[in-house]
């Protein structure tokens, strides 16, 4: 079935073009802060998705491997740095990659036994096992403070003086150009038989079973593959930000990149991408408006898996079918409109409200003042809780009307878009 | 005692949680402020309730739809709906521990046994605890209640087949679990420290316990609490390592040996692995939990 199926080569060659060009535009400023935290997510994410959309397995400790790829990174930087080695640190990533494999295959050999609840039940245990061994091994984690390394040290890429990644573009590049080959290795790897029995498994175990694949050696592979991905990602992480802390293997990073893959998509292959992309948005960008960005990024992900199970990408899919279909989208444009409109009412409140209360929460000693919308708005004031009250009801309930309202007229659009294959 | 109760109800409820923790956390708040206005007495009562109906609230909106979805679906919204609890406790009460005691009543020691003093308040948690458990084992095992709730919940269509409002029954179940939960957070965030990460200390602990136990086995997750709860004191309490092992019998290890890190090691450092160890080590030799029933693969 998917040998028949044309390579199609545009979003390969912008996805590049985009690689190539981000750094330089946007030379200083706010891109350029997202750009190698993105590159990183995505591989992050990408490789979480072998396991969970790919092999249907949910993982809770996915930050194990990648934390193993950041500290061999790490330690062969600093030993790099002490032996005075001829070896380009460019390089270094392969390290990572091999140690989130050593990682896999080892404690792979443990989950894989089993699949669905109890294999997620497993991995939290790793995880939290990996996690707590960081006060035990001092000289290997690094303590409380982690272990930093210079990226500087070794022998300069291809011999040309100066590529020795000291300044930002480098990093930037390498990070980038790490990050599309990770890409395009899992999309082959994808292409493989042996995605393909991944997806057989996933779906239906015994039956893989029947037509001879060991569901369990097929799981471990799979496993093996995401744990070298994830080990590439900790130690591009590694060589960005030059330090590695016991953070990077701990289980608030397995939740966080649980939540990038799943707000992108598992069902798609470039669902982890954007939800990559949207991740760091909330971690970076929303974190320096809101203190309350996890608040935001916690209700997202609850109301994606109640309402779009597939995710943003699965989003897209429907918007674009019904974009596509231009009576449909007559028929049914005064209801969305007036849906979205309600949506928005209610969001507005309900991040008025927040922010209100927040604010008097965090920093009640500043005085009453917040600014939010780009309006001084008093604390103090019961106008304001009024106003934020208001539109959250209002919205709220004109939203349920609206969807009752239109709950006949959403069957034949949503029936007309197939759930995703996890290609 | 505590986390044996909260065991209870976490395998009990039949659907692995990852909020049941935060419920935990939330009751301790819901104490607080409940004290806060009327005193200690009222909020042990009224914080358990009104968690118990935010737990019902979140099964009929949330879980409910979801239910057909399997078990991964529930787990992940539990996990997302963990983090918003723990970002809404931190909007309404700040991010440093409340100020939540017990009531001076409580105060002072109970009896004591050679020169150790048993405190009050320790003494309260277990009546409490032992209360709650005792009520719940002998409702679930001998009244028309209790079997129509294990019923429901393993073999539903059956159930409902014989006239009972099966989704009312979830979500009444998953409520009194939040309830209970919050009752203990109630007790045990006023004998500790009330603080926003207190449910995620006792959440992967909580885990072991279930999983150690045996899904589904109440007296498997009684054994296990106790079991972990022991292991933990008695490996905190012994300040060896191998290497002294080793010494003690005459062939001590070298300084510069390259596993002298590991080998060095004393128990009470590694204390906190070894409840993860444990289920690492029960997943492998017997994947059921200690009294778990077979399960269907």
């Amino acid at each position: 079935m998917s040998a028949a199926k044309p390579v199609h080569w545009l979003p390969w060659m912008l996805g590049a073009l985009l690689f190539v060009l981000v750094p330089v535009i946007f030379s200083q400023g706010f891109i350029r802060l997202l750009f190698a935290e993105c590159a990183i997510m995505i591989v992050f994410a990408l490789s979480y998705n072998l396991l969970l959309g790919v092999s249907g397995m949910l993982s809770f400790g996915h930050a194990v491997y990648s934390g193993f790829g950041a500290y061999a990174t790490i330690h062969a930087l600093n030993w790099i740095g002490r032996t005075h080695m001829a070896v380009p640190v460019t390089l270094l990533p392969l390290v990572g990659g091999f140690g989130g494999l050593l990682a896999g295959i080892v404690l792979g050999f443990v989950s894989t036994r089993r699949s669905g609840t109890a294999f997620a039940m497993i991995t939290l245990g790793l995880g939290e096992l990996v996690g707590a061994c960081w006060l035990m091994f001092p000289k290997f984690f690094g303590g409380e403070g982690g272990i930093s390394g210079n990226r500087t040290v070794g022998a300069p890429l291809f011999g040309v003086p100066g590529w020795n990644l000291g300044s930002d573009l480098q990093i930037d590049y390498v990070v980038g150009a790490w990050c599309f080959a990770s890409i395009v290795g899992i999309r082959g790897l994808l292409a493989t038989p042996l995605g393909r029995i991944a997806n057989a498994v996933r779906d239906n175990p015994e039956r893989a079973e029947f037509v001879g694949y060991s569901a369990r050696q097929v799981r471990w592979l799979m496993l093996m593959a995401s744990s070298f991905f994830a080990g590439i990602s900790g130690a591009l992480a590694a060589l960005n930000f030059e330090i590695v802390s016991a953070e990077n293997v701990g289980a608030l990073r397995s939740g966080e990149v649980l939540l990038a893959t799943f707000i992108g998509g598992i069902g798609y292959f470039h669902g982890p991408i954007l939800g990559a992309v949207v991740f760091v948005f909330f971690a970076v960008a929303l974190s320096q408006w809101t203190q309350a960005w996890q608040l935001y990024l916690g209700l997202f992900f609850v109301v994606l898996v109640l309402r779009a199970p597939g995710g943003l990408a699965a989003l897209l899919e429907h918007a674009g079918v019904l974009l596509g279909d231009v009576s449909a989208l007559r028929r049914r444009a005064r209801v969305l409109g007036a849906k979205a409109a309600a949506a928005l009412i209610a969001l507005c409140g309900f991040i008025l409200l927040v922010e209100m209360t927040y604010y008097r929460t965090l920093e009640a000693t500043g005085g009453s003042i917040v600014r939010v919308f780009w309006t001084d708005i008093d604390t103090g004031h019961a106008g304001a809780w009024a106003l934020g009250c208001l539109l959250l009801t209002a919205g709220v309930l004109t939203f349920a009307w609206l969807r009752r309202q239109e709950l006949a007229a959403w069957e034949p659009a949503s029936t007309s878009v197939s759930v995703g294959d996890a290609r | 005692m505590l986390s044996s109760g909260l065991t209870l109800i976490f395998s009990m409820m039949g659907v692995l949680n990852f909020a049941h923790a935060s419920f935990y956390m939330l009751g301790a708040y819901c104490g607080y402020q409940i004290s806060q206005w009327l005193g200690f007495w009222p909020g042990l009562v009224l914080a358990p309730l009104s968690v118990g109906v935010c737990g019902a609230a979140v099964e009929r909106y949330g879980l409910r739809a979801l239910h057909t979805r399997g078990p991964v679906a529930e787990l992940l919204f539990t996990f997302g709906l963990s983090f918003v609890i723990v970002e809404l406790v931190q909007m309404l009460w700040g991010r440093p521990p409340v100020p939540y005691r017990l009531p001076p009543e409580l105060d002072g020691s109970l009896f004591t046994v050679y020169t150790v003093e048993f405190p009050r308040a320790r003494g309260f948690v277990m009546l409490v605890a032992g209360l709650i458990l005792g009520a719940l084992a002998l409702m679930l095992r001998y009244s028309r209640i209790g079997m129509i709730i294990q019923a429901a919940l393993s073999h539903s269509k059956t159930v409902e087949t014989l006239g009972h409002d099966v989704p009312r029954i979830h979500m009444l179940v998953f409520g009194g679990g939040a309830a209970l939960a919050g009752l203990a957070g109630a007790v045990g965030g006023a004998l500790t420290v009330t603080e926003p990460n207190m449910g995620a200390q006792i959440g992967a602990i909580l885990f072991v316990v279930v999983v150690v136990g045996g899904m589904g086995s109440l007296a498997g997750a009684f054994f296990a609490s106790l079991a972990i709860g022991e292991l933990d004191a008695f490996a905190k309490v012994i300040d060896r390592s191998p290497a002294d092992l080793a010494a003690a019998l005459g062939a001590p290890i070298d300084p510069a040996n390259p596993l002298y890190g590991l080998w060095s090691l004393t128990l009470s450092q590694a204390a906190p692995v070894l409840p993860f160890l444990l289920l690492v080590v029960v997943l492998l030799v017997r994947p059921r939990g200690l009294l778990g029933k077979r399960e269907d693969r």
